[in-house]
């Protein structure tokens, strides 16, 4: 936002969707709109009647669809051969701990919704398998009956995000912890990470599978290369602002300007 | 200034803070939302719900 004041070509009307009400014929005067909705349900409900009223939208509906559900994310990686941990889905508790056990030790279980690092385990042995289960059922949501289980990837103690828009990467941050998951809401500690050829490559890729947009690409580094684990759609980067020298705010509006024009 | 809605502690804002931006209040770590710049009032920013995230 403070970006945009210094801005004489952008109007910047900030949206809060706690006060929002539209209609399905409504047609907003925007040019634009760049969805920075924290919550998922309503950001893809806001995008479908405003992208379909003719409005541009940053991220259009359906990549923010694939992006907000890590079974459709793996998906669209997978078609587009994409480096991505390998990944199964079940629907009960009896056929994800059949999955679990087929996989081995250790595997990931996450949410299919959801982020910061949220609800995510890493399962190390039966015992705590058969738990995470059950405790999982007793969840309300119905997403909680999903079950995404992924293989535990052995790397560094950092991963890598990389902020996409377009078809550039235009900066990336490796993502340190003392603990295995390196989200920076959870602690993690961003630093610079050079943008190779090599990175650029799997995230234009990456990015591409998804829809395209701006987004942030989440990659672990294996001794075969990157993988991709993650997409988000509705990028954070405070934790990245020290590390990189790229304006990061800047950019995304150079990007939304450029769209419009 | 204006006064953590949770312990009373006195808070500072930045000259250039806009409506809805969630602040931590130093003191008790609580997050809080600025909910009026004129009058200046913060109210607790809301808690996070399952399908928040990026």
């Amino acid at each position: 936002m403070e970006e945009a004041t210094r801005r004489p070509e952008v109007e910047l009307v900030p949206i809060d969707s706690r006060k929002l009400t539209l209609r399905p014929d409504e047609e907003p005067e925007l040019d634009l709109l760049l969805d920075r909705e924290i919550s998922q349900s309503r950001a893809l409900h806001v995008l479908q009647l405003l992208q379909n009223s003719g409005v541009e939208c940053i991220n259009r509906y359906d990549m923010v669809r694939i992006c907000g559900d890590k079974v459709f994310t793996s998906k669209a990686l997978n078609d587009a051969g994409v480096p991505t941990p390998a990944v199964k889905v079940a629907f009960t508790r009896e056929s994800a701990l059949a999955v679990i056990e087929e996989m081995g030790y250790p595997v990931v279980l996450k949410p299919v919704d959801g982020s910061w690092g949220r609800l995510i385990a890493k399962i190390e042995n039966r015992n705590a398998a058969e738990a995470i289960l059950e405790h999982k059922s007793y969840l309300s949501s119905y997403y909680h009956s999903i079950f995404y289980i992924q293989e535990y990837i052995h790397k560094p103690d950092r991963d890598i995000r990389a902020y996409v828009l377009g078809d550039e990467t235009i900066c990336a941050t490796y993502r340190t912890s003392e603990q295995w998951l390196t989200n920076v809401a959870r602690g993690g500690k961003a630093i610079n990470c050079p943008v190779t050829p090599e990175l650029e490559k799997i995230c234009s890729k990456a990015a591409e599978a998804v829809g395209g947009g701006s987004m942030a690409v989440d990659l672990m580094e294996t001794p075969d290369g990157y993988t991709v684990h993650e997409i988000n759609c509705a990028m954070e980067f405070k934790g990245s602002m020290q590390a990189v020298d790229v304006n990061i705010p800047q950019r995304i509006l150079d990007y939304c300007v450029q769209k419009v024009k | 200034m204006i006064k953590c809605k949770e312990c009373g502690s006195e808070i500072v804002l930045p000259n250039d803070v806009v409506e809805n931006e969630i602040i931590d209040c130093e003191a008790c770590g609580i997050e809080l939302e600025v909910v009026s710049l004129d009058p200046l009032e913060v109210d607790l920013a809301p808690e996070e719900q399952e399908d928040w995230g990026e």
